[in-house]
Formats: structure tokens, sequence, C-alpha cells
């Protein structure tokens, strides 16, 4: 297959995935000027982040002034799972310039890369040139809309009246992003852990609560991975 | 309100830490693997922050200046649901369609 004909296949590849970047990054945009941010600020997020629920979890934060490292910390910690996702790609694409590999870390997102890996495990005979124009293919698709969606979003803002409870979009984004992960039993303990948690630690200064929180339900979701595989082999 | 600056260093911030993540193993540590335990936990990141985060948000929303508010609880609910089944676009729906119209129907 052609690097050319490749790149084209992971364009086309992606393209159900509008119907969701169109609407959460314009939701991004929306929820952005509801706190305050002004057009450019909105945008300049979207375009240098690229990551739309560790931008959602920073301006929630900053929003209920947290300090400003303590957002960031929340904000990372969310985008920690693309760690994972640059590891699983370096045996396809991998090879390339290191400009290149500079250029897919920064379009590296999430619906994007599924389809990119996925495709990979489908067809391990795809020459290495033909895997970087697919990769690239797909994010070519993804980022502008990415990008445009959240400016259409930040515009209309204006035409937004407070009736609209926009307030609940933020939760309503995050469930979004979740509930389609909880689909195995040491995930559901993950959730639920981290749910008690956050009532439990709400009293905590500085947000700290989400983090205490947040680690409780990362151990108890391996803790309970592991005591199921112990159990498997038992 | 989020100032100017916070706003700045935030995003600058987080931009650039956002790229050594997704970079890690593609550029700065050539490729090399993650440690099991490692894979084990990160496995769970998502699973917990969200929950993590909504939790409060849900229980003591801004917009009611603090008080639980039930029609809030059971919209999330609906989206819970819509995302388990369907997906990411049905759950926001589901989420905001069913605020705007429990908000109807009870006046609120």
């Amino acid at each position: 297959m052609s690097p050319t004909r490749a790149f084209w296949r992971g364009y086309l590849d992606c393209a159900p995935f509008i119907l969701i970047v169109v609407p959460y990054s314009m939701m991004f945009g929306v929820v952005a000027r509801d706190a305050g941010l002004d057009v450019l600020q909105t945008f300049a997020m979207s375009a240098i982040v690229i990551a739309g629920a560790s931008q959602f979890t920073a301006l929630a934060l900053l929003q209920d002034q947290a300090p400003v490292f303590i957002a960031l910390l929340a904000a990372l910690a969310v985008n920690l799972r693309m760690a994972m996702y640059s590891a699983a790609l370096v045996p396809h694409i991998g090879h390339a310039p290191l400009g290149l590999r500079a250029l897919a870390a920064y379009l590296m997102v999430d619906q994007a890369f599924a389809v990119a890996v996925r495709t990979y495990e489908d067809e391990p005979s795809m020459p290495k040139p033909a895997k970087v124009a697919y990769y690239f293919g797909c994010m070519a698709l993804i980022c502008p809309f990415w990008y445009g969606s959240t400016l259409a979003g930040a515009l209309l803002r204006e035409a937004i009246p407070a009736s609209w409870s926009l307030d609940f979009a933020v939760p309503v984004c995050f469930i979004a992003l979740v509930a389609p992960l909880l689909r195995s039993l040491p995930h559901l303990a993950a959730a639920f852990a981290a749910c008690a948690g956050s009532i439990a630690f709400a009293g905590l200064p500085w947000s700290l609560g989400i983090f205490a929180a947040a680690l409780l339900g990362i151990v108890a979701g391996a803790q309970t991975e592991l005591a199921l595989k112990r159990r498997q082999t038992a | 309100m989020i100032s100017e600056a916070a706003f700045w260093t935030l995003t600058a911030a987080l931009g650039v830490g956002t790229f050594l993540i997704r970079f890690s193993f593609l550029g700065l540590f050539g490729g090399r693997q993650l440690p099991d335990w490692a894979l084990l936990h990160l496995k769970y990141v998502g699973a917990a922050v969200f929950p993590a985060l909504i939790t409060p948000l849900l229980l003591w929303p801004d917009a009611t200046g603090g008080q639980t508010d039930p029609i809030r609880l059971l919209a999330a609910a609906a989206a819970f649901v819509a995302g388990v089944r369907f997906g990411v676009v049905p759950a926001i729906v589901a989420g905001m369609g069913s605020l705007y119209l429990l908000q109807f129907i009870t006046g609120a």
C-alpha cells in the first residue's frame, strides 16, 4: 500500500468520529467561555493542549479557586493514559524521523489512536511508511474539527442564555467519557472507590481530596484485577 | 473568575507537560517498555480520576449554591446509563436532555 493511499484510508476510517469530536469540542468552547475565558484563550487552550478531558479538568479546578499547580497536576494525571498510547505506537511508527515523531506526539488523540492501533493489529503486513501515513491521515481528520468546533462553541456562547444550565455540561462530559470505560469489575471498583473517596475527603483543602480519591480508585482497580487473577489461577 | 496570569501559566505548562507525556515513549525513552506495575495502575487512571472529579460537582453544584439538586442527580444517572449502553455522544444528549426535561416539568 502506498503512503498516499494509506493517508487517505486513515482519513476516511476516522470519519465517524467527527460525530463525537464536533459536539464535544463545541461543548468545551461554550463551557470555557462560561468560566470566564475569552475567545482567544479558549482557542489557544484547545490548540496548545488538544486533550479535551484535561482541559475540562483544569478549567473546573481553576474555577473552583484551586491553586494553578493543583489544577495542572490533576489535568496531567488525566493525560497520563497517553503515555500508554505512546508506548503502544513505538513498534509501528517508532522508526520515523524525530521531527515526525514529535508531530505525531503533538497530534495524539484518543479516538484516532484507537483506530490506528486496531488497523495495525488487523494488518500486520502493512509497510512501515504506510503505517506512518495512516497515522497522520487519522489525525489530519480529527484535529481541524477539534480546533474549528472549539472556536465555533466559543463564538456561539454569546447566543446562549444562563437558563440553559451549562455548568452541568462539565460533569455530563466527564460521565460521557468515563461510562464507556466501566466495562469490567476492576474498572467499576476503581470508579466506586473514587466516588466514595471524594465524598470522604471532600473536606481537604485545594481540591486535594480529588487526588486522594483518584489514587484510592486506581489502587482499588489494580488490586481487584490482581485478586481476580489470583482466583482464576487458584 | 479565572485570572489572566493563572490561565496562561496553566495552559503553557499543561501544553508542555501533555506533549512530554505523548512524546515519552516515541521520543524520550527510545522505545523502552513500562514496568508491569505501572501498566497495571495506568489502566485505571481514567476510571478513577473522572468519578473523583464528578462526585463533588454533582453533589454540591455551584449553580445551586452547593445545595444537592435531585434533578441534576437524575440527569447524571441518565447520562451514565446512556454512556454505558451507547457511548459518548448519546450520554451527553441524555444528560442535558433529561436535565432540561425535568427542569421544565418541575418548573425549576
